[in-house]
């Protein structure tokens, strides 16, 4: 059985080849990272997966289930989850309020117009158990607008946890944060159990190298290297159009 | 601050319980009935506008659809709760063509195609003549009898209207506070990451329009009951931009905004006018005053004013600086 299985996936935009006949297999409790140049496709990739774009051609396979015409909407009850390279998270309310809508989104309750959300007091504790794992429970009640960008991404991690994915989709968890905090991010996501299988997206190579079994290249679209991390990292290929020398 | 709140609604019901006593006179016992069915129309567009970022500029014709459905049916010889079910159901029907046609797009287009499918509304009223009776209208002649109470007068319609009012406000205070009401906002703000979460965007959208579209109906069937008479005026684009005028002005995503928005504009209409004969021109300006100081609205413009004056209040009593409004303390 594998946990993701992409199939000769294609999509191009008026012309322009962004996905081209990728092949992706992934084991259950695998950590795989994506890498290649700006431009190679990965972002492109992950919105395929998710379903927020369409391929023209090719299929995508959750644990052996044909989910390509499943709408996106659909598929983080099917147990995908994804966090945005830009942080895309709901500004005005509270840290814990974003937490609360991640695990609304699965729940039944989310159509319920008739009762107090604040008063959801499971709901409440689920989230607040999902802010503890990435250390931010001491300032669930803080607006997200009055956090720092190390914690927004904090934030994002716990957002996705908090759905107990099957397949977790990390795009570039560490863009943009200092030294400590990729410390901290490196750390959380060392502590997610192997239940959860990873498909990460990452320029930044010293953390992202010990994070990874197995690379994954893409150029221009398409998968030029793949293997454990020393091949990928030995092959001439890899060195050729990422490393640049 | 809870316990405050509490008392203010307190006051408020007592005062709007006890209006007919303190006003007296039937004329502005009618401008408050006017207001609070306005507020409830105000409200329902409120929904879109203010918790879904969705600005409809067509609501004017669910409005008006409500009110001819339900005058044609009373001109036809049915009941008056056959009239008002009957207005309630095309009134949603119409809803989820707008929500179907409106929805494949949302900002400005979605703006666009309600204020088009408003005017094909106006179109209709206007030149359907064998059906609406054109610029004529439709008279309603008589007003129902709840529960053998008789609504003809100004005082005992006044309490009718209350009631459909409150019912309003109590339902979108549940509503705003509830998880499908925080799944809209969620769509509002962040409609992609909603999507990735599991939910479904469209349909949570296409709800909340039916929703917006019921109250919209009880207020048209509020208004035809009121004034007697609906004529293809009532479902112009004038009527579309004055009910999200008063959204605006009193404040969006805010339960008591649209209510003081459509007491504004009421009052304008009814009581200014009768004072001088441009109160269209005064009306603008107040909106223009409101837009320039208070941005957000009045009501929350009210409240940060407010909160200003009294920390300058404090301020000055302790002898240091006023922080400008806005800032936290360190």
């Amino acid at each position: 059985m594998t946990a993701l299985a992409v199939n000769r996936l294609c999509k191009s935009f008026e012309g322009l080849r962004v996905t081209a006949n990728v092949n992706l297999s992934v084991e259950p409790g695998e950590r795989r990272l994506i890498i290649g140049p700006n431009g190679a496709g990965k972002t492109t990739l992950f919105n395929l997966i998710t379903g927020e774009l369409a391929p023209d051609s090719g299929t995508i396979g959750l644990f052996d289930r044909d989910i390509t015409r499943v709408p996106s909407h659909r598929r983080p009850h099917l147990g995908m989850a994804r966090t945005y390279q830009i942080i895309t998270l709901f500004a005005p309310d509270t840290i814990l309020r974003n937490v609360t809508l991640a695990l609304l989104g699965l729940a039944p309750l989310r159509w319920n117009p008739f009762i107090d959300i604040d008063r959801e007091h499971d709901l409440i504790e689920s989230a607040r158990a999902a802010l503890a794992r990435v250390g931010l429970d001491h300032i669930a009640h803080r607006p997200l607008s009055e956090t720092s960008y190390g914690e927004r991404r904090r934030v994002e991690i716990a957002m996705a946890l908090a759905q107990k994915p099957k397949v977790l989709l990390l795009d570039e968890p560490f863009a943009g944060l200092s030294i400590d905090e990729r410390r901290d991010v490196q750390q959380l996501l060392q502590a997610i159990p192997r239940e959860v299988t990873i498909v990460m997206i990452e320029h930044n190579m010293d953390v992202a190298l010990d994070f990874a079994e197995r690379i994954t290249l893409l150029h221009f679209g398409e998968v030029i290297v793949e293997g454990t991390r020393a091949e990928v990292v030995a092959d001439p290929r890899t060195r050729e159009v990422y490393l640049g020398h | 601050m809870s316990r405050l709140r509490h008392a203010a609604i307190a006051v408020a019901l007592l005062l709007l319980a006890t209006l007919p006593v303190w006003v007296g006179n039937p004329y502005y016992i009618n401008v408050a009935s006017q207001i609070l069915l306005f507020a409830v129309f105000a409200l329902a567009l409120n929904v879109l506008v203010g918790y879904g970022g969705l600005v409809s500029l067509g609501h004017a014709g669910l409005f008006a659809i409500a009110g001819y459905a339900a005058a044609l049916m009373l001109q036809a010889g049915h009941g008056h709760f056959a009239a008002d079910l009957a207005a309630i159901v095309v009134t949603l029907a119409a809803s989820a063509v707008f929500a179907v046609l409106a929805l494949r797009s949302t900002g400005i287009g979605f703006l666009m195609i309600t204020l088009a499918l408003g005017q094909i509304i106006w179109g209709i009223a206007y030149r359907w003549a064998s059906l609406t009776n054109g610029d004529n209208g439709v008279n309603v002649t008589t007003r129902p009898a709840p529960f053998g109470i008789s609504l003809a007068n100004a005082h005992s319609f006044y309490f009718a209207t209350l009631i459909a009012f409150l019912l309003a406000v109590a339902t979108m205070a549940v509503f705003v506070r509830s998880p499908f009401g925080a799944s809209l906002r969620g769509t509002r703000d962040q409609a992609r990451r909603m999507n990735a979460l599991g939910y479904n965007v469209w349909l949570i959208r296409f709800l909340a329009i039916l929703f917006s579209g019921f109250w919209t109906g009880v207020s048209g069937i509020l208004f035809i009951y009121y004034n007697q008479f609906i004529s293809p005026q009532v479902s112009a684009l004038t009527a579309s931009a004055e009910v999200l005028l008063m959204v605006i002005s009193g404040g969006t995503a805010t339960l008591l905004g649209p209510i003081a928005g459509a007491a504004i504009v009421v009052i304008m209409k009814n009581v200014v006018s009768a004072y001088i004969e441009r109160w269209n021109l005064v009306l603008g300006v107040v909106f223009v005053i409101i837009i320039s100081f208070m941005p957000e609205g009045l009501v929350p413009g009210t409240v940060r004013l407010w909160r200003w004056g009294w920390q300058a209040l404090q301020a000055r009593l302790n002898g240091t600086a006023v922080r400008p409004v806005g800032e936290r303390s360190p």
